[in-house]
């Protein structure tokens, strides 16, 4: 348990339940989603991320800060998170596997909206031909508190500003 | 001997609590044993119930094998990744499918038409819940029947020359992380199955339903208190010693055994003598070492049940408070052969950790562990009087701590060896071995446990050992001695079970698909021939109107379609643009087939 990190970031979670009753008003979600905005605004719930709340960038920004190839801690959290939640089906550094497609590519046309309500909701693709299930991750506090630097860095790997592999953190000499 | 051993059932059957079973209970026991040693038929997943995978059928030998050939296939239809092997029946072949999970009857005296085939609606919201691909590792049959572990976690009973179901059960909750990937074992009166899970934090179990009406006569599970376990403190021994009270439950961190992993999806062996069944348990949850201090108890185990009771007789825990997801799920095989010169009832593991163990099967004692891939670090050696590995500091995630990258750890998480089962030639003498020749960075971090949601709580890339391209190795294996005879390098992983054949000739699959024969004296390649797809299935033997065939299921996916259909990220320190990081995607696709070689 060492190096174990403080609970409740109320700034945080703040913005996640705006970003999430945003969603709610533009798309018909199911009740998953409303249990989890109630799940967020919750006290207690452990944080996965001991990231300040950053101002939010400009609108025209970049979702990511990469230099020369060096990520901030946002994106670094979001290679993190999702190599928790994402990797087991969409493959390393979102590459794809044998049975999920590769982030990279997906997000090359997939908005940021139609990414978050995936993550949130889920999708199926179930037929003759293809059994594809994204399960919906909207109650799964690991995923929904860092939705925003899982999808800064996976925009940042299919903008093609940053390899495959661990990132190394800007200003760290080391490679740790 | 057979009259005895039918006596010595029915003495089992009318002592035990259940007391309801009918006659027929006690002759699918013998019924099946016979049957399994029958080398015309494959009737139990791992070949016979000592998981040997051989054959000692003889047409196909080594002078003649460069003229195996096709001369069937079929398509299961479905495109996932295809574990796990068909069973042949007298003169029916019984194909397995990952979900849907499809089980075909193919009549083999009619050209393998289709005589019956079932697929069950599942939900298909358990299909994420599957860690890794949507694989099933094959049926088993018994008294008739054809029994299915489906993915959502239902095992049901098939009438195996019509296909209508018998029974029905459920397993355990695929909303809670459960699901069902692993072949039962039929047992005399009894199929037992496991479960998978050990990346949502399933609390482990091993289950034994009564195969006349799918009713529970025990279960076992791998975490939790002696009740739970079904451990008696005095009697179950570990390590020579009895495990005492709350052998378990010592090792955890309040009630985190409750979402503790343990998983047993792996294979289960049986020896009627001993009437013991053995299987091994799977990582504790989380990934992340630092998040649940102790042992983990009994995570990472080998047990030895009583086969009518499910009681403990011994356990053996390989990795205590794992630190890199090596599941102790692999096969054991049971072996009657020698060991530092002497006879032995052997019990012989080819762990995820990289260490092969051969314990004595009858009372548990470590008799060996050694690396059975030079590359292995994370441990120097394991202490044959403790049972306990001596682990590197360096390549420590729990002594690095959690946010911290542990560099360098060979195996990778997906061990030296997953669960591809390995075969044992009494020919030779020989284990031959399908691994993994893959390292990794893990660095593990905390993560909050939502029923139904990945528990994980790692990240890591992997890469072939340092200076070297190929990810894989087919081995023989002597554990007379404690090492490696021979090695055949692999582009990739080698991810399918092994068969051998008292002719002396291995076989084996390779990711990019290719079925292979090889000399099991030298390794030396005899045939090769490239399947429509990567072969992670299991390659069996049959013999019908006097020929002798091999089958395979190709189809990539699984654990390997993960990590090698991207291509491995090279480590930084000069590895080059070789060979083996090309994509898996550029050498093979998609789909599930079966194919069925001869000579003739």
């Amino acid at each position: 348990m060492r190096r174990d990190r403080p609970t409740g970031h109320p700034q945080a979670e703040h913005r996640m339940v705006g970003k999430l009753s945003g969603l709610l008003a533009t798309t018909a979600l199911a009740a998953a989603l409303t249990l989890a905005a109630a799940s967020l605004a919750a006290p207690g719930i452990a944080r996965a991320d001991d990231a300040p709340a950053d101002a939010k960038p400009p609108a025209d920004a970049k979702p990511y800060v990469v230099q020369n190839g060096r990520v901030d801690h946002h994106v670094f959290n979001g290679y993190r998170r999702y190599g928790d939640n994402c990797l087991r089906c969409h493959g390393p550094d979102g590459a794809g596997s044998s049975y999920a497609p590769a982030l990279v590519d997906s997000l090359k046309h997939m908005t940021k909206e139609q990414f978050e309500d995936t993550v949130i909701n889920g999708r199926q693709d179930v037929n003759t031909a293809n059994q594809n299930v994204m399960p919906a991750f909207g109650l799964n506090p690991d995923v929904v508190e860092n939705l925003d630097e899982i999808y800064g860095y996976l925009k940042a790997r299919s903008d093609g500003v940053l390899g495959r592999g661990r990132p190394k953190k800007i200003g760290d000499d080391d490679d740790n | 001997m057979k009259p005895s051993k039918r006596l010595f059932a029915w003495a089992v059957l009318m002592s035990s609590a259940a007391g309801i079973l009918g006659a027929g209970a006690a002759f699918a026991n013998d019924q099946l044993e016979k049957m399994s040693q029958d080398p015309k038929q494959w009737v139990i997943p791992g070949g016979d119930y000592n998981s040997q995978r051989h054959t000692k059928l003889t047409q196909i030998t080594t002078e003649n094998a460069h003229k195996l050939h096709p001369v069937w296939t079929f398509s299961t239809g479905v495109l996932r990744g295809h574990e796990g092997g068909p069973l042949v029946v007298g003169d029916m072949m019984y194909v397995h499918t990952p979900f849907p999970n499809k089980v075909f009857a193919l009549d083999l005296n009619n050209e393998g038409r289709i005589v019956w085939a079932y697929e069950p609606k599942q939900d298909p919201n358990v299909i994420p819940v599957m860690c890794c691909d949507t694989v099933n590792r094959g049926v088993a049959y018994g008294e008739g029947m054809i029994f299915l572990h489906q993915a959502d976690t239902t095992l049901v009973a098939l009438d195996a020359k019509t296909g209508k179901v018998a029974w029905s059960v459920k397993d355990d909750d695929p909303a809670k992380g459960a699901t069902g990937t692993s072949a039962p074992l039929v047992v005399k009166d009894k199929v037992l199955v496991g479960v998978s899970g050990g990346e949502f934090g399933v609390q482990g179990h091993m289950t034994a339903y009564n195969i006349k009406d799918g009713s529970v006569a025990w279960r076992a599970y791998s975490e939790g208190p002696d009740d739970q376990l079904l451990f008696d403190p005095d009697k179950t021994m570990a390590m020579g010693k009895p495990v005492g009270k709350d052998s378990s439950l010592k090792t955890w961190e309040g009630d985190q055994w409750k979402i503790g992993g343990g998983a047993t999806w792996g294979w289960i062996s049986y020896d009627p003598k001993l009437n013991l069944v053995y299987y091994g348990s799977g990582n504790p949850s989380t990934w992340n070492p630092s998040q649940r201090p102790g042992d983990n108890k009994w995570s990472m185990t080998v047990f030895a049940r009583d086969a009518d009771t499910g009681m403990a007789k011994w356990v053996y825990q390989m990795t205590p408070h794992d630190e890199w997801d090596y599941d102790g799920i692999n096969e054991m095989i049971l072996a009657d052969t020698k060991v530092h010169g002497k006879e032995t009832k052997a019990l012989v593991h080819f762990d995820r950790n990289g260490f092969a163990y051969v314990l004595d099967r009858t009372n548990g004692a470590l008799l060996e562990a050694n690396k059975f891939d030079p590359a292995v670090n994370w441990a120097t050696k394991v202490d044959l009087s403790t049972g306990r590995p001596e682990v590197v500091a360096q390549y420590s995630t729990d002594h690095n701590g959690a946010d911290h990258n542990t560099k360098g750890v060979c195996p990778a998480a997906l061990g030296s060896k997953d669960e591809q089962p390995a075969s044992f030639s009494p020919q030779t003498g020989l284990f031959y071995v399908p691994t993994n020749h893959v390292c990794m960075d893990y660095e593990p971090y905390k993560v909050t446990y939502t029923a139904g949601q990945p528990y994980v709580g790692a990240t890591l890339s992997m890469f072939p050992p340092k200076g070297e391209s190929h990810l894989g190795n087919f081995i023989a294996y002597d554990v007379n001695e404690g090492k490696i005879v021979w090695s055949d390098h692999e582009t990739f992983s080698v991810w399918s079970g092994a068969l051998t054949t008292a002719t002396g000739v291995a076989f084996y699959g390779t990711l990019d698909g290719d079925l292979k024969a090889v000399d099991a004296k030298t390794g030396k390649l005899l045939y090769k021939f490239k399947t429509p797809s990567g072969i992670i299935g299991n390659v069996n033997a049959f013999e019908h109107n006097g020929k002798e065939y091999i089958a395979v299921l190709s189809g990539v996916g699984g654990w390997a379609g993960i990590g090698m259909a991207a291509g491995l990220t090279g480590d930084t320190d000069g590895l080059g643009a070789v060979g083996a990081y090309k994509s898996l995607s550029s050498y093979t696709q998609l789909g599930g087939v079966l194919t069925v070689f001869s000579v003739e």
